[in-house]
């Protein structure tokens, strides 16, 4: 993992002084609410529908046990004794007081983090696949770039105040776990001629005007990506619009000019960069990279699992996934209870994953846009004691992208943007489905809510999305079908109207009964969707 | 009816206007008429207050309801989490703010 120098750690340091001269102002009141809250979102700080709500980076969704264990230690001090795992890689307090904001930054810094850029029109945190440096299908470790581009685009001075908020992804592997395409500037690194170097992919996102991201370039060469981004940013920063926050995003510009002049004129501001010398220094990746080397993973492991506890062996099957290292797995804990909150962890289940991470997946773990988190270097002969302990507690569901393990977004239980409430009606969703078998039977069905247009739930991703929208004061929920952040990414299409939220868990269970009844060998849900068209969805959902 | 809601500087507690002074309990809200938004103005200035609105709102058995679902889950809290909303002990508060 990367650890600040100490460059990195007197500026987090410095930032945390400067806010706790700014809170204290605006609690004596020498600065006004519109004065202040430009600064508190700078640093994360919303004030939300209960209460002021803090969002804490976690960089590419990486952290290790000391980090977990310290997030932990800020739920239980300053929070109501949880957090939420956000679609973003980060992690949202809810319940924070204006005056303690400062000592729970201090506290971060700590630990090597912060709320920087988690909030504002600027570069936010770098979004990276979950299995980073473990899965075997990856060209390179994205993470010494998702690194490299923290620090290029931390206090950037001229992207600071962009026309929108800005969104970058990067990974590595044919398969996307991370959305890529749905993002401001996608990054797929690949190999040519035994160099590697990034697909770019600009333009895409979801919120109100959903779009994949068309690719602008096949190749550029790794030792110019950031020059590459520079003159990508710099156009959209030059001709991004202001004059309406609903189509500020790069999406509309390179929409509204269109996918051939945006790239044409990056390439222009591409050609001008590459004489300015802005690329870092050869050193400088080669430090970060030294960082993501392999960890020492031991040699000559037992490759056998005993599966005789059948719970057990049902785990295995869904949370467990091959690790490149011989002898070892990823983990992925579902923190999706059928009963629970999607995303959200206890204190206590905070410290329990930071003393696994310690103890069994050589001090790492991730966090996923799917509002999981994964043990990365986790060795097979220590699954039974890791499942046994998450078991104990409440962490040991098996519905790794089952139709139960489900995105939702806080909705209007806590968002002051919401329209509806998202995490009720995951629930009576996870219950209409919770039988093992018919979760089993359903196979790989991604669900995903939003409770408002802004799609922080990533409906439009869903294999089935729903949105949550404001009908004359009462909760109605619009049903989408067919999306996909994957590899395949596609947006979801919309049945019709819109339905209750009892009625729309009906349409669910039609739609699903249906794919059930239709299917061919092998086809998951998206498959059969994609091949019979949405028309018998309809019908069956409409009659 | 007419009241006043918004956030307490310091916690960022929702609180509601009740005459005199500020309450966590939405029951307690008076009718601000048509001074909501001067109260506003003067209680931001006061440091008491931070996001003031003026909502609609109605007057039930079960005392002061505000007009929007939004509103009457700020009154309550998060229906998912009743241990940490403001009727911990009743089971079908949910029910209040649909």
């Amino acid at each position: 993992m990367y650890r600040y120098d100490s460059y990195d750690q007197s500026i987090v340091d410095a930032r945390v002084e400067e806010f706790r001269d700014q809170v204290q102002r605006r609690l004596t009141g020498a600065l006004t609410e519109d004065q202040f809250k430009p600064l508190r979102l700078m640093n994360g700080l919303y004030l939300q529908l209960h209460a002021y709500m803090l969002r804490v980076a976690i960089p590419y969704g990486t952290l290790s046990g000391k980090q977990m264990r310290k997030l932990g230690e800020i739920a239980a001090k300053y929070d109501k004794g949880y957090g939420h795992f956000t679609t973003r890689q980060n992690l949202q307090y809810n319940w924070i007081k204006l005056a303690d904001a400062p000592d729970i930054l201090a506290e971060l810094a700590t630990v090597e983090m912060h709320a920087i850029q988690t909030s504002g029109n600027c570069i936010r945190n770098i979004s990276s696949d979950q299995y980073a440096g473990v899965s075997a299908d990856e060209v390179a470790d994205p993470r010494p770039w998702a690194e490299l581009l923290r620090q290029w685009s931390s206090f950037h001075p001229e992207f600071t105040y962009l026309p929108r908020k800005f969104k970058i992804c990067v990974i590595a592997s044919d398969d996307d776990r991370a959305a890529m395409k749905l993002h401001d500037i996608g990054l797929k690194l690949v190999s040519k001629d035994g160099v590697i170097g990034a697909e770019v992919y600009a333009g895409g996102g979801m919120g109100r005007t959903p779009m994949v991201a068309p690719q602008i370039r096949d190749f550029v060469p790794e030792e110019e990506i950031i020059s590459y981004l520079e003159a990508c940013l710099r156009v959209y920063n030059r001709y991004g619009r202001r004059d309406n926050k609903y189509k500020a995003r790069i999406k509309i510009l390179v929409h509204e000019i269109g996918v051939e002049d945006y790239k044409r004129q990056v390439e222009e501001e591409f050609a001008h960069m590459r004489t300015l010398g802005l690329n870092p220094p050869t050193e400088e990746l080669d430090r970060i990279r030294a960082f993501f080397a392999n960890p020492a993973y031991d040699t000559g492991l037992d490759e056998e699992i005993d599966l005789a506890d059948p719970a057990f062996a049902l785990w295995v099957d869904r949370q467990v996934a091959a690790h490149k290292a011989p002898g070892y797995a990823i983990v992925n804990i579902s923190l999706k209870p059928l009963t629970g909150i999607p995303g959200d962890a206890s204190a206590e289940q905070i410290e329990l994953v930071a003393t696994l991470a310690e103890q069994y997946s050589l001090d790492e773990l991730r966090v996923t846009h799917a509002q999981n988190l994964v043990l990365p270097h986790v060795k097979k002969t220590d699954l039974y004691a890791i499942w046994q302990k998450l078991e104990e507690a409440g962490l040991a569901e098996a519905n790794l992208d089952l139709i139960t393990d489900i995105i939702a977004c806080p909705g209007l239980d806590y968002c002051a943007l919401a329209n509806a409430r998202s995490i009720p009606l995951a629930q009576k969703i996870a219950q209409r489905f919770a039988a093992a078998e018919r979760q089993a039977e359903l196979g790989e069905l991604k669900l995903k809510i939003s409770g408002c247009i802004n799609a922080c739930g990533h409906h439009h991703a869903g294999h089935i999305g729903i949105l949550g929208v404001d009908r004359k004061g009462v909760e109605n929920f619009q049903l989408s079908l067919g999306g996909s952040g994957a590899e395949d990414t596609s947006l979801g299409q919309i049945t019709g109207p819109g339905f209750s939220e009892d009625g729309v868990v009906d349409a669910i269970e039609k739609v699903t009964d249906l794919y059930l009844a239709q299917r061919e060998s092998g086809e998951r849900f998206l498959d059969t969707y994609r091949r019979l068209g949405m028309k018998p969805f309809k019908e069956a959902i409409y009659g | 009816m007419k009241i006043l809601t918004g956030n307490d500087l310091v916690s960022g507690d929702v609180i509601w206007w009740a005459g005199d002074g500020w309450s966590r309990q939405v029951g307690d809200s008076a009718d601000v008429s048509d001074h909501g938004d001067d109260l506003a103005r003067t209680e931001e200035a006061a440091l008491r207050v931070v996001g003031a609105y003026v909502i609609d709102a109605t007057v039930t058995d079960e005392g002061v309801r505000p007009a929007h679902i939004k509103d009457r889950i700020r009154a309550l809290g998060p229906t998912v989490r009743p241990d940490l909303n403001l009727k911990p002990n009743d089971a079908d508060a949910g029910n209040w703010v649909i």
